[in-house]
């Protein structure tokens, strides 16, 4: 019979103040689990999602970097305002220019030029906001945005379609309404290719874009980031929506400055209108804005390299109509400066309560010593060893702790499990029952070695070296438990080591 | 199989008089013999079976058990070799209560050498007449059962030596008979020697041998007495 055994059976003798013991070394642990997982899957997730793919983030000077980055990266704040898209064109080149014109349509983009920051940027995006479909953000931008755009640069990722097709500048069939959705907005709104959607302006709860609905072409698989929170539709046609247009007093024109601008000559919009041929008619008929009536609420850059990229951002910076920010950075401070101080303060609080519910084992057990002596005694007699009786009490103290940290692991999983829809509400980062924070082992300690041994492994059946070690981050609750068991144990167990043996068989049990 | 010479055993008392408590000249027992120690209640029986079973150190001479001085051991190979070569049946039959009747046999074995053998431990509580009870716990017995079990117990090692402090003092009288005849049929099937400390006479009378436990001079000593 093993030593385990025996404890166990001690234990269970003391059934309701072993339960309750555990239950408190549960309740303990379960906060741990609760402020790491969270903590570290929220980390985790803005860190990774923080460079989809581009590096700097420009935007509109008023609001801080902070907001910028939160609203364009992780749709998560409030567009403030919007920079012209003048401005915009300053990262392109005259040929992109020329080529965006042609794809739209129209010869109100102004005259193609070099813009004055294109040699230092590999690609800019547009993105417009401010609309809703649902509580789902609505996000205007052009079809580069998916055309195998990597958003994973360390792993080669690009976006894949789950159905449908990424959504095109101008098409035949829906004009410039064409609108791609992210999985999640897909699997909540129940929509499949081909479904007609209309967004809110401003405000999940504001007036309904009933001038023209978009037409779904296409569904984004799962990609783990904002991107699957989001409704992607054609600028062209976001710039078409009521109100979207900025006014332009000195236009020529004579059209008014809101769009959209139908040319048809109908004057009800075309979905009131049965047949999906008329109503891609009519979509053809509107006219795309010009360049004084368009804005932009940020743009998405990868500059060429990273020596221009501060040199970039200052000039930016300098100016006075746009602010560049560097989302890494960004998020990096956020967490660095805010919440990695809270976070430290509530994980102490949690290990608090986890030293407190250590004493409470210690308590439990001490306060069963002297109800034991004469068993301790017994067992003696039969043979122990007083090393025997001391590792059966400090196993009885790790059992009690492990077993309530398994039990705070699953609560405090369930408890992340059902405060996920909330957390996600908050943060836009999809936490589950089954979600697990990771340590890098090597920032703790040298584990090469170990890593050498395992590529050595995975080698010799084919397959590829790992760069580093990584670890379910509660996973250094077991050797922390195992520690506060053995120290809160030590008392009692060294009771039961200097247990007389004689004296206490001489007593009456 | 055990022989003590010259044992001296003595406590310290708390106004730092010693206070002698054994003292024994000669004392042997042979192998496979049974006998009997009696003497009045608190006259140092158990303390005699605590220095015997090496649980207890002696102050002076040597405590021989099957060819080993035990009085010089270090207390950590005292307990392997208690495991290992004796056998102890309690007054108050010590079961643990956590432990079901097979588990308590089996306890003893996980204390020993090599010793581990749980199909010997059912063998022994068939041998008591418990081969039904193996996973009821001593709370569900009756105390003659439980007995039973502790003689299972002490014979789980196959020990050499069986001391048997008071085996039938909480035991009614019904079951006495029953208890000693088993111990001692046991015993002699096992080829274990047997010491037993009673003040029962009825158990006494049923020895060839008995050793009285006396105080002469405020020292208890061993004196050999006729059998009845």
């Amino acid at each position: 019979m093993s030593k385990w055994k025996i404890a166990w059976r001690s234990i269970q003798q003391r059934g309701l103040a072993s339960t309750l013991t555990v239950l408190s070394m549960a309740l303990g642990v379960m906060l741990v689990v609760a402020v790491i997982s969270i903590h570290g899957l929220v980390e985790q997730s803005f860190r990774n999602n923080s460079s989809l793919g581009y590096n700097m983030i420009v935007g509109a000077t008023k609001g801080g970097r902070l907001q910028l980055v939160l609203n364009t990266v992780y749709y998560l704040s409030q567009p403030v305002e919007n920079i012209p898209y003048s401005y915009f064109q300053e990262f392109l080149s005259a040929e992109e220019i020329e080529a965006y014109r042609r794809a739209v349509g129209t010869e109100e983009l102004g005259e193609p030029r070099d813009g004055k920051f294109r040699l230092f940027t590999k690609f800019a995006i547009p993105i417009c906001m401010g609309d809703y479909f649902g509580q789902f953000r609505v996000i205007g931008t052009t079809p580069q945005l998916f055309d195998g755009f990597v958003y994973d640069l360390a792993n080669g990722k690009t976006y894949e379609f789950d159905a449908g097709r990424n959504f095109k500048t101008y098409s035949e069939e829906s004009g410039y309404f064409e609108a791609v959705v992210g999985a999640k907005v897909a699997r909540e709104k129940l929509l499949e290719v081909g479904h007609k959607i209309s967004a809110t302006h401003g405000d999940p709860e504001g007036d309904l874009h009933d001038e023209h609905p978009f037409t779904v072409v296409g569904i984004l698989k799962s990609t783990g980031t904002p991107v699957d929170r989001g409704v992607f539709v054609n600028i062209e046609g976001f710039y078409l929506m009521d109100g979207h247009a900025k006014p332009v007093a000195e236009d020529p024109r004579d059209v008014p400055a809101r769009p959209p601008v139908p040319l048809s000559v109908r004057p009800t919009p075309a979905w009131d209108e049965p047949g999906d041929q008329l109503a891609a008619d009519t979509a053809r008929n509107y006219k795309p804005l010009t360049v004084s009536e368009r804005e932009v609420t940020a743009i998405l850059l990868k500059t060429v390299n990273q020596v221009v990229t501060p040199g970039l951002m200052n000039t930016i910076n300098e100016g006075n109509v746009a602010q560049a920010a560097l989302p890494v950075s960004v998020i990096y401070g956020l967490f660095t400066t805010i919440v990695g101080p809270i976070q430290q303060v509530l994980l102490g609080l949690t290990i608090m309560i986890c030293v407190v519910s250590g004493v409470s084992i210690l308590v439990s057990i001490y306060n069963s010593m002297s109800d034991r002596q004469h068993e301790i005694a017994v067992m003696r007699a039969l043979g122990a060893g007083r090393g025997t009786v001391m590792a059966v009490v400090l196993f009885e103290a790790i059992m009690l702790s492990l077993g309530g940290g398994l039990i705070g692991f699953l609560a405090g999983h369930s408890l992340i499990g059902m405060a996920g829809p909330t957390i996600e509400a908050n943060t836009g980062v999809a936490i589950g029952f089954l979600d697990f924070p990771s340590t890098k082992v090597d920032e703790y300690v040298d584990v090469t070695g170990l890593i050498n041994v395992i590529n050595a492994l995975l080698r010799g059946v084919g397959l590829e070296s790992i760069q580093g070690l990584e670890v379910p981050t509660e996973l250094w609750l077991i050797p922390g438990l195992v520690l506060l068991a053995v120290l809160v144990g030590l008392l009692p167990a060294m009771a039961a080591y200097r247990t007389d043996v004689s004296r206490s068989l001489s007593a009456n049990p | 199989m055990l022989y003590l010479n010259d044992v001296k055993k003595s406590y310290l008392e708390p106004n730092g008089n010693v206070l002698p408590v054994l003292d024994i000249p000669v004392f042997s027992v042979d192998a496979c013999e049974q006998m009997v120690i009696v003497g009045r209640s608190g006259c140092g029986k158990s303390t005699l079976l605590h220095v015997i079973a090496g649980i207890s150190r002696v102050n002076k001479g040597s405590v021989v058990v099957d060819g080993i001085d035990i009085a010089g051991l270090s207390e950590s190979v005292r307990d392997r070799f208690r495991a290992d070569t004796i056998g102890y049946v309690f007054q108050t039959f010590n079961l643990l209560p956590a432990f079901t009747a097979l588990e308590n046999v089996t306890l003893g074995m996980t204390f020993a050498r090599g010793r581990y053998d749980p199909a010997w431990a059912r063998q022994l509580l068939d041998r008591v007449g418990l081969s039904h009870r193996l996973s009821h716990k001593p709370t569900a017995m009756s105390v003659g059962e439980q007995q039973r079990v502790a003689v299972a117990r002490a014979l789980a090692n196959r020990p050499k030596l069986l001391l048997a402090d008071e085996p039938t003092a909480n035991v009614d009288p019904g079951n006495q008979q029953q208890i000693v005849d088993l111990i001692r049929s046991t015993c002699k099937e096992e080829n274990v020697s047997l010491i037993i400390v009673t003040h029962t006479p009825e158990v006494t009378e049923q020895f060839d041998r008995v050793v009285r436990l006396e105080e002469i001079n405020r020292v208890r000593t061993l004196m050999e007495q006729p059998a009845a």
